[in-house]
């Protein structure tokens, strides 16, 4: 677990892909952990995530060290990481072949 | 070892409250409760809209929960209002409840002759139940008796972080004390799943698994991502993006011991320790399937600010953030975000959590119970015909 140099973001483990803000990040702001700095490019409301690295579309996104979902647009170092750009992995019933849907 | 004044009741399962419940065994009962508990104001009355034209899993489920949770052991003694012509029949309800060594009984709005008719003979019936109850007395009862409820509602990005972790650190004192803890919601299991089964035996593991691919079975079938349901839009709003992220923070709760037993909904766990049971993420079938499986204090953390109570068992909820938890400061009991602003660890507020479950054992009102809370909801696994 790493926290940023003001407590203004958390990264749960060490090679976690996201941040947690642990309160509302300004755009531009500067996030500084003792392994390297972090811009934010929008603004993160506190309890979001921020990338902490550029996420290719279809990448596994890590957080906890466990998987979290998996990219649908190509993430920035610093963007939001949230819904828009990020799909689950599971309970994904809609993937299901149409002859799987009963109800 | 942490011990807390209750109830030993006579099947020697301990209480921590002392009340008389009027149930309905059927929807159809459901005004002549609420007009037995209008004239007494010390019996707890709940509602639902179960209890007929339901057939197999769906109906035994119905009916374990009701038995279940009426023989909880914060549970004095039980009136069962029913119908007459219902599938649960109030009688066979009575003989389940009566089995588990519950003090119970009985009324029918037709062999009773209608509604005022049951009205009157169903408060004369309660005031001798109160009566009844009003005799027990606390004596000196131990922590490993318990079964500690656990639930998260209205998560957000701090409850991974803060309520969650602070929760499981209680959860693992109440375990290494003996005790028994619940973690449920099966759906916000989903991803977290392997971390839980590492610590099982390999049949604890492979019904964990079964029910995990049971949700996604569900989710398949419906032809629907969860993602529409849960994460709700408040956990979104609140930062949650993903199932599977919910489900890390949510496992956070159940501490790091070994996953002793996997129960179905509203069943009593039959071992000590840390428990999975098979319920929703909806908050309200979780708490009422979790009390009916005999938990009689409840520890629920919130994000968003969710007030949910039982009708039996003290909730006390941990907020996850300074802000809700000043914002909605009637309805919280602890600050699981001073972890956040630095001024507690994370081990101060898991003993500060721990604390009160005893408190609450021990009679203490937390905010849900304070505030008069009586949710009640069934979990139904089936239509009705």
């Amino acid at each position: 677990m790493a926290l940023s140099e003001d407590a203004a973001a958390l990264r749960l483990k060490d090679d976690d892909d996201v941040a947690v803000a642990l309160r509302a990040l300004a755009p531009g702001e500067t996030v500084r952990f003792a392994d390297g700095v972090i811009v934010a490019h929008t603004a993160i409301p506190g309890g979001h995530k921020l990338a902490l690295r550029a996420i290719p579309p279809g990448g596994l996104i890590r957080k906890y060290g466990q998987v979290i979902g998996r990219a649908i647009a190509p993430i920035a170092a610093g963007e939001h990481v949230h819904v828009h750009n990020v799909e689950g992995t599971r309970g994904r019933g809609d993937l299901a072949p149409a002859s799987a849907a009963r109800a | 070892m942490t011990t807390f004044q209750g109830y030993r009741r006579r099947n020697g399962s301990v209480g921590v409250r002392n009340h008389v419940l009027v149930l309905p065994s059927v929807m159809c009962a459901n005004h002549v409760v609420d007009r037995i508990g209008r004239a007494l104001p010390d019996v707890v009355t709940v509602n639902h809209p179960t209890g007929c034209a339901q057939i197999g899993a769906d109906f035994e489920q119905t009916k374990r929960t009701m038995a279940g949770f009426a023989a909880n052991p914060n549970v004095a003694g039980v009136l069962v209002v029913g119908l007459g012509c219902e599938t649960n029949e109030s009688k066979a309800l009575a003989a389940e409840i009566a089995a588990r060594g519950q003090r119970v009984e009985v009324l029918g709005i037709q062999e009773t002759g209608g509604t005022s008719a049951t009205i009157e003979r169903g408060i004369a019936l309660a005031r001798e139940l109160l009566a009844d109850a009003a005799r027990w007395e606390r004596t000196t009862c131990s922590v490993s008796e318990l079964i500690v409820g656990t639930e998260c509602g209205g998560s957000d990005g701090f409850s991974g972080i803060t309520a969650n972790p602070a929760l499981g650190y209680a959860s693992d004192r109440i375990v290494a004390e003996g005790g028994t803890v619940l973690l449920a919601e099966l759906p916000e299991l989903v991803g977290a799943e392997h971390l839980l089964a590492a610590r099982a035996s390999e049949p604890v593991a492979a019904k964990l698994y079964e029910l995990i691919e049971r949700v996604e079975e569900r989710a398949r079938a419906m032809h629907v991502d969860i993602r529409y349901g849960n994460p709700t839009q408040g956990n979104i709003a609140g930062g949650l993006t993903t199932l599977e992220e919910k489900s890390l923070g949510a496992a956070y709760k159940g501490g790091s011991t070994m996953l002793r037993e996997v129960i179905e909904y509203a069943q009593r766990p039959s071992e000590r320790g840390l428990v999975v049971m098979d319920t929703p993420g909806q908050d309200i079938e979780q708490l009422t399937g979790m009390v009916a499986g005999g938990a009689q204090v409840v520890v629920f953390t919130t994000g968003r600010g969710t007030p949910t109570g039982s009708p039996i068992a003290p909730v006390i909820k941990v907020a996850t953030n300074t802000p809700m938890f000043a914002r909605m400061r009637e309805n919280m009991d602890v600050d699981a975000g001073a972890i956040l602003e630095g001024t507690r660890t994370l081990e101060q507020v898991g003993d500060e959590i721990f604390d009160w479950i005893v408190a609450a054992a021990n009679g203490r009102e937390p905010a849900a119970e304070a505030l008069g809370f009586r949710d009640f909801a069934i979990n139904r696994i089936g239509p009705s015909f």
